[in-house]
């Protein structure tokens, strides 16, 4: 695995203090700007709901509040039903499809499988041409009838083809010919050898391929948006949308109370805040697998 | 036929003799029916999910009706081309995908470099780190979230610009209704968005280059601006040229994710921010008009493909090794 140390790089850095300090202060910069969004969205939805119409939107709380949270968290139904959906899609999406990417991934790396560029080829067409959205919908939602099922939440985003084409290299590079030749010499079949070889070998890779399938179904409002309609099959992210566009807001919550005491503004900055909550912090911890995972693919051949 | 051969010490790559072309996949499979047989799920999920929906196509010259489906609704020739060719939406959205394109991805890869090559020269562990994490946030949040993000700074009563001009006397402004900020908006969202998975691109390309360089360079008296300017970038260079290509093979392709989220349908904005995707989307999802939404797929898919090929076959000419077939 390749780590991004670069402390190495240029030793005699001392030597130039004006540059030092320039670095410093184009880096620091940069990284206030990717993270004061985050600091406006929990400041405001900290604060009071008059507040914000009074004083609008600002770097800190003003008038601390947690208005917006306890109303939410007075009817968490759909709430905790975005979470639920959000949560089995992730989960059950990415073991399936990192391990038939796997697989698919170790076939195409074995170089006494004759035809495995075009089996390759076979996947890696499908990302240079399509036939757009209008076929695609009809024949999910008419021909297949996957409308409104788990089915559709999991399988439409289930298959990135750089991926498998990126574990195949890894593959390549990582497991040993001799030793898979050793394990046929003891009888060993090709999924016993793909089991028991394979995949604990490529352990660093699945962990980066795995974190980023997992991100792309957590974020992914884009298949329930296409192909579900009923509450119950409502993905976290989706939710938010519905939520944030305030026509919808309306409608999600008049069911339980009139409008005219809600917190509007900061109940959207509020939901924002736990919708993606999970994500700002798991990912100090993930954070790794991504960036080997991005030079993994970098240095493919 | 012969049986399965024992593969041995050395001959895991080797040829078996006497197959030709025909008849030879049957003898793969016969051989290697377990390997097949894992590679069959992936094969059968893309034949359905990609390769029935790609043979759809065909519906961009046909007038589709619900009986008769995708395969089976009568054939109209080009009607469906001519109404989207005519109806001057074909090179607004051609024009719009471009241009944005072409700003998004100029802007990523200036701005990605400059990340990496300033975050290179930090030598605090824990700053470095720190900064490094903080990039790298908004790549993993939604653009449903920066959405939210959006409406906080830019929402014309409440937001922290109109708010921050407000308390320098100046006059309010209505970004959600006036169509050139958003080709300033979207671009810098967009570096926002991926600065931090950039920069651990570059980096990596920059933590890859030969230090003996450097120390050389050093002992000629270079001084740290020129080691930049003569080493690194250069340097960079392959890597660069190698991204922008395969950048450009995309280029037909919209973001429609930020698009969607940040814009929606704002009609005001429209004719600035209207992109290939978001009107097959509209078409489709919106006024149900199926010739428009397949013949612009068709257009966008078609032109996607040969410019894709185009520029593989300029990296492959530039470096063999880094082309995608």
């Amino acid at each position: 695995m390749i780590t991004i140390d670069s402390n190495s790089v240029n030793p005699k850095l001392n030597s130039a203090p004006l540059f030092t300090a320039i670095a410093y202060t184009v880096v620091g910069l940069i990284a206030l700007i990717c993270v004061l969004p985050f600091i406006v969205l929990v400041s405001g939805a900290f604060s009071s709901e008059s507040a914000i119409l009074q004083e609008g939107y600002w770097f800190w709380p003003r008038d601390f509040s947690l208005e917006a949270f306890s109303y939410i968290f007075r009817y968490p139904a759909d709430l905790l039903n975005g979470y639920k959906v959000s949560i089995i899609v992730t989960v059950v999406g990415t073991v399936l499809s990192l391990f038939i990417s796997m697989m698919a991934a170790y076939v195409l790396s074995r170089k006494d499988l004759k035809h495995r560029n075009a089996l390759s080829f076979f996947l890696f067409f499908t990302t240079l041409f399509n036939g757009g959205l209008a076929p695609y919908y009809i024949w999910i939602s008419r021909n297949l009838d996957l409308t409104n099922t788990y089915a559709v939440l999991i399988l439409a985003p289930m298959f990135n083809v750089m991926y498998i084409l990126i574990l195949r290299s890894f593959i390549r590079g990582s497991v040993p010919e001799p030793l898979l030749e050793s394990a046929k010499i003891d009888g060993a079949g090709d999924f016993r050898i793909f089991l028991k070889i394979v995949l604990p070998l490529t352990k660093p890779a699945l962990a980066s391929i795995g974190v980023f399938t997992a991100l792309a179904y957590w974020n992914d409002w884009w298949t329930a948006m296409m192909f579900t309609n009923k509450d119950h099959l409502i993905p976290l992210q989706y939710l938010l949308y519905k939520m944030l566009s305030s026509i919808n807001l309306s409608a999600a919550m008049s069911q339980h109370v009139s409008n005219l005491d809600m917190p509007k503004e900061t109940f959207k900055l509020a939901m924002t805040v736990i919708a993606t909550g999970p994500i700002v912090l798991i990912f100090p911890f993930v954070q790794k697998y991504f960036v080997s995972g991005i030079t993994i693919g970098a240095v493919k051949g | 036929m012969k049986t399965r051969p024992k593969s041995g010490a050395g001959t895991l790559a080797a040829q078996r003799p006497g197959s030709m072309l025909k008849g030879s996949w049957f003898k793969d499979i016969r051989s290697h029916w377990v390997l097949y047989l894992m590679f069959a799920p992936i094969a059968v999920y893309f034949i359905i999910f990609a390769y029935i929906p790609m043979a759809g196509i065909v519906m961009a010259f046909q007038s589709y009706t619900v009986k008769g489906g995708i395969f089976g609704s009568p054939w109209v020739g080009l009607d469906n081309f001519s109404y989207f060719f005519q109806s001057g939406k074909a090179w607004l959205v051609t024009r719009n995908t471009i241009i944005y394109n072409l700003a998004f991805l100029t802007c990523y890869t200036v701005f990605s470099i400059l990340a990496a090559v300033v975050i290179s020269e930090i030598r605090q562990k824990w700053f470095k780190k720190l900064s490094q994490t903080l990039m790298f946030l908004p790549y993993f949040i939604s653009w449903v979230t920066v959405s939210a993000f959006v409406y906080n700074f830019l929402n014309y009563e409440y937001g922290i610009v109109n708010r921050i001009f407000g308390s320098f006397q100046l006059e309010a402004i209505d970004i959600y209704s006036t169509t050139w900020y958003w080709y300033l908006i979207l671009p810098f969202l967009y570096v926002w968005k991926w600065v931090g998975y950039g920069s651990v691109l570059y980096l990596a390309a920059i933590v890859g280059i030969d230090q003996e360089i450097y120390e050389a360079a050093t002992i000629d008296g270079a001084t740290k601006f020129q080691k930049i300017t003569k080493i690194t970038l250069p340097l960079l260079k392959p890597t660069m040229i190698i991204l922008l290509l395969l950048g450009l093979g995309r280029i037909m392709r919209g973001e429609f994710d930020m698009f969607y989220q940040l814009i929606g349908n704002n009609g005001l904005l429209m004719d600035a921010t209207d992109i290939i995707d978001t009107l097959a989307f509209r078409s489709l999802m919106g006024t149900a008009d199926f010739g428009m939404a397949s013949s612009v797929g068709f257009y966008q898919s078609v032109l996607t493909l040969i410019i894709i090929l185009g520029a593989n076959w300029m990296v492959r000419r530039y470096d063999k090794d880094q082309a995608l077939f």
